[in-house]
């Protein structure tokens, strides 16, 4: 992650630099993942696409880009057109704003006339949607519309049903109603992002009349980071964890000198409300799914002790791992990255020290590590930065920090097992492995596309894909749940395979690491040749195909029992399995129901 | 601010914008003479000129701008009266 590109950013720099910065980007020699993005304007949108390709190189996704014809975004979205078509969008993100609202009301109209004029607007919008959707089946972005820059009914443009205010508030409303009712349809606020920007600025008009753009050029970064941060949280790129470091950053003072009833933190001082406020906003972050961790140089008793303060709000069971030493803080951070089987590039670190953030930045690669400030700023640049952004809330997010918690507990019981088997027995483990079923649709698309590790093909796919396939008779697929006496650790594999005559090819096996040698990889293997049985399939091919990222699967089809038959120069392997008349089934730990 | 000053700064400006080092723009520079040099990148190149001289071009003066003469031009009226 370049620092240039991350929030708190210098809009004007990005643009000035936005060619050089391009170069290193391309040149840093990470792997992406490649997107194909259609912008369809209702104004111009070259500055934005420009911008918009950097935060997403930056957040690792490469897109190519197919831009409208200036001002044609309903007309391509309603009639297509050829090179649209080739192109085949895997996202839409329409960028209009109030420039594109083709009639308000006007004084002395009845309120039937103004609801008729907002549906109509609407209905237009709508005509759209409905049409990418027909043909691309895709994700779809789309703008709000920001405030007027100015008020003919003053103050009262807000609230009287002719001002241009209230029409936009409820344009909005309707936009913000079918998002509620569509999955794969997600608002870009820059309704929010004008205020935050300040709306004169933004909308000046000498942008629209010059050059035809409905923001101001240096606003454009601000859109840009926030389309692009909708983008890689579609495509599983948030982030997951937060790790913390306590002294000054959780608390006023430090708690080893100070000791805990000195600290600030609750009502009573001005710097004790910041803190507090600042937790608070933590453990709301905390029931999204994100996971919280501590890596802080402090004698472990003293940060519990500090956890516990009477006027705080997080406890130490809000946190995973609480890693108080006085060990380098890089390494505490890898630490918990690899005791949580997630990657560095999944964690962002908050620190009010400069000299900690620098020294994480350098020892511990991809870690982000945000500029967070003053304590009276650390919300708004962990918020504004959209690391956690929220696109689809599964009940898989809510529960993660309990998941993540009892895997913890897991390890912690298997250590008093001499054997493992026995240690597996005990979790009295319960796997439910079925068809895919609509209530896990969004799960499942969100693994396809967060699972790096555990991931044969590393093969993508959107919700609505993934509904499609689900539907095909073709494909055969499987979701698999698992559940023992410490939790329920939801969705945690997948597999999609394509049926050609009695021949099964495994087309996405993925798993998630929290699951790891758990037995589930065999669960799911036994579930996949008892349908086979039933589809007369004789001969499952398997598939690897390398990437940076997934070596741990390299010879997992071996492990199952396949044969190679094929390698190929890059790395990529075939592999078979002859389904034997009396398969016998390889897990002996997990309870499945089919 | 002499006008070499201003040329001196705004080749850096140029630099940065079209990522190349090798430009040196003079009274007669256009839009012709630098490849990359569209009309937009045009509103680009503007922007950072505004941001480096802490100023604004007005629209009047962006529709008649002919060439990086009467840029700089604009960029010595306006910094003088401030």
């Amino acid at each position: 992650m370049r620092k240039e590109l991350e929030y708190p950013f210098d809009g004007e720099y990005i643009l000035k630099k936005a060619k050089s910065l391009r170069r290193k980007l391309l040149e840093d020699g990470s792997v992406r993942l490649k997107k194909k993005i259609a912008v369809l304007g209702g104004s111009t949108t070259h500055d934005i696409i420009k911008i918009l390709d950097l935060f997403l190189l930056n957040q690792g996704i490469e897109a190519s880009f197919y831009e409208s014809e200036f001002g044609q975004f309903w007309e391509d979205a309603v009639f297509g057109n050829e090179e649209l078509n080739a192109f085949k969008p895997d996202l839409v993100f329409i960028h209009t704003g109030i420039r594109n609202i083709r009639q308000f009301p006007v004084l002395g109209e009845s309120s039937r006339q103004v609801e008729e004029l907002l549906e109509n607007q609407y209905q237009y919008f709508v005509t759209a949607w409905e049409k990418i959707t027909e043909h691309f089946s895709c994700p779809i972005i789309q703008n709000n519309f920001e405030y007027p820059f100015y008020r003919l009914l003053g103050n009262q443009d807000c609230a009287d049903i002719h001002g241009r205010t209230s029409f936009v508030t409820r344009l909005n409303e309707k936009f913000y109603g079918y998002a509620r009712e569509h999955d794969n349809f997600y608002i870009n606020d820059i309704n929010y992002q004008a205020a935050a920007f300040g709306l004169d600025a933004w909308s000046d008009p000498f942008y629209w009349h010059m050059y035809k753009y409905t923001l101001c050029l240096p606003a454009i970064p601000w859109l840009a980071h926030n389309v692009a941060n909708i983008i890689k949280s579609i495509y599983g790129k948030n982030k997951k964890s937060l790790v913390l470091d306590l002294d000054n950053t959780l608390w006023g003072g430090i708690v080893g000198d100070d000791g805990v009833e000195n600290l600030e933190i609750g009502p009573e001082t001005s710097m004790g409300q910041v803190f507090a406020e600042f937790q608070g906003y933590v453990k709301s972050l905390k029931d999204l799914g994100v996971m919280l961790n501590v890596a802080s140089k402090n004698e472990e008793e003293n940060a519990i002790a500090g956890l516990n303060h009477p006027d705080g709000i997080l406890r130490p069971e809000d946190f995973i791992l609480i890693k108080a030493n006085w060990e380098p803080k890089s390494r505490n951070i890898l630490q918990i990255a690899s005791q949580m089987n997630i990657l560095p590039d999944s964690l962002v670190f908050a620190d009010d020290n400069p000299a900690e953030r620098e020294i994480v930045k350098q020892q511990a690669e991809g870690v982000t590590v945000p500029e967070i400030g003053k304590p009276e700023q650390y919300i708004r640049i962990l918020d504004h930065g959209g690391y956690f952004e929220m696109t689809n809330y599964s009940e898989d997010d809510r529960k993660r920090n309990e998941m993540y918690k009892a895997n913890i507990q897991r390890e912690a019981q298997q250590a008093s097992f001499a054997d493992y088997h026995e240690y597996l027995l005990s979790l009295q483990m319960k796997g439910i492995i079925k068809p895919f079923e609509p209530m896990y649709m969004a799960r499942i698309a969100q693994l396809t596309n967060k699972s790096n590790q555990f991931n044969l093909t590393t093969k993508r796919f959107t919700q609505a894909q993934i509904e499609q396939t689900a539907a095909d008779e073709n494909f055969l697929t499987l979701y698999g749940k698992l559940e023992d006496k410490f939790g329920d650790n939801g969705v945690v594999s997948v597999v999609i395979g394509r049926q050609e005559k009695n021949r099964l090819h495994l087309e996405l096996w993925l798993m998630s690491c929290r699951v790891l040698k758990r037995d589930m990889e065999f669960a799911m293997m036994d579930t996949v040749i008892a349908h086979c049985k039933k589809r007369g399939i004789e001969e499952v091919i398997g598939y690897y195909y390398p990437t940076a990222k997934n070596a741990m699967v390299k010879d997992f089809y071996a492990l199952l029992g396949f044969e190679k038959t094929e390698e190929k120069e890059d790395g990529s392997t075939v592999w078979k399995f002859v389904i034997p008349e009396n398969y016998e089934n390889k897990n002996k730990a997990i309870k499945v129901e089919m | 601010m002499s006008k070499e000053e201003v040329f001196e700064r705004l080749n850096e400006v140029f630099r940065d914008v079209f990522d190349d080092e090798s430009i040196v723009v003079n009274e007669t520079t256009t839009s012709a003479d630098i490849e990359d040099w569209d009309s937009l990148e045009h509103i680009n190149l503007l922007a950072a000129v505004e941001q480096e001289f802490g100023m604004k071009f007005s629209m009047g003066q962006v529709v008649t701008m002919k060439n990086v003469g009467e840029m700089a031009d604009i960029i010595l009226s306006q910094t003088k009266e401030g």
